[in-house]
């Protein structure tokens, strides 16, 4: 291989929609602005929790707020995609039988696990 | 020169891992707002010490694997400013898990 192969600039506009296989590995990558944007909401959550009882509520009306209750729909879809793509990659990652479904069955507790400590 | 990979990618790795476990029923929780979502429940859990380790723990994880990708999906998108990308991306991760160690000290 030579040292400095010649690499043909490319714009993402012109591989991204080449093919259905790239436009889903760019949706799963685009699942980081909305975990990561919920996360951020979630630390400034932390932020009224310690301004007290009265910031802590006006948090909560916030995420009830359309706009809140739409980025959290979207948060969700994205997340399970996320999930989803990930556990399905756990057999390449660590070649075990039953792995992603293992996966899948611990992902299954820990959300009713934690559905049932919140309730 | 030593690889730097490793220490960026493993907390990739393993927050990618405690979001595709965790995030989904928490955004539902948060959504739904249920008992456990009250002052008190919240406060409460936000003022053990084990709470603090594991809220800071997780928002630390999770924002540094969004960072990771971010900065992968810029890359593939054609921006090619990475070691400039990297310094905004962990160090607003950084400043963010600071902030939210800040409250949960306050709390």
């Amino acid at each position: 291989m030579t040292r400095n192969p010649y690499v043909r600039p490319i714009s993402a506009r012109e591989w991204v929609f080449r093919h259905p296989r790239y436009v889903r590995y760019m949706v799963r990558e685009f699942s980081c602005l909305f975990i990561g944007g919920w996360t951020a909401l979630m630390v400034w959550g932390l932020r009224a929790l310690s301004e007290g009882p009265g910031a802590w509520t006006a948090f909560l009306q916030l995420l009830r707020s359309p706009a809140g209750i739409a980025f959290q729909l979207l948060t969700l879809a994205f997340a399970l995609y996320h999930s989803v793509t990930w556990f399905n990659l756990t057999p390449k990652a660590l070649p075990v039988p039953f792995i992603a479904a293992a996966h899948y069955a611990l992902w299954a507790a820990l959300s009713a696990g934690l559905a049932y400590l919140a309730s | 020169m030593k690889s730097h990979k490793p220490i960026v990618w493993g907390p990739f790795a393993a927050g990618g891992t405690l979001t595709a476990f965790l995030t989904p029923v928490l955004v539902a929780l948060t959504l739904l707002q249920p008992q456990g979502l009250s002052y008190e429940s919240m406060h409460a859990f936000a003022a053990h010490w084990a709470g603090k380790v594991v809220l800071a723990g997780a928002i630390f994880l999770s924002l540094w694997s969004a960072a990771h990708r971010l900065r992968i999906t810029l890359y593939d998108l054609g921006l090619r400013a990475d070691a400039l990308a990297a310094a905004v991306l962990y160090g607003a991760t950084l400043a963010c898990t600071g902030a939210a160690a800040y409250y949960l000290v306050k709390i």
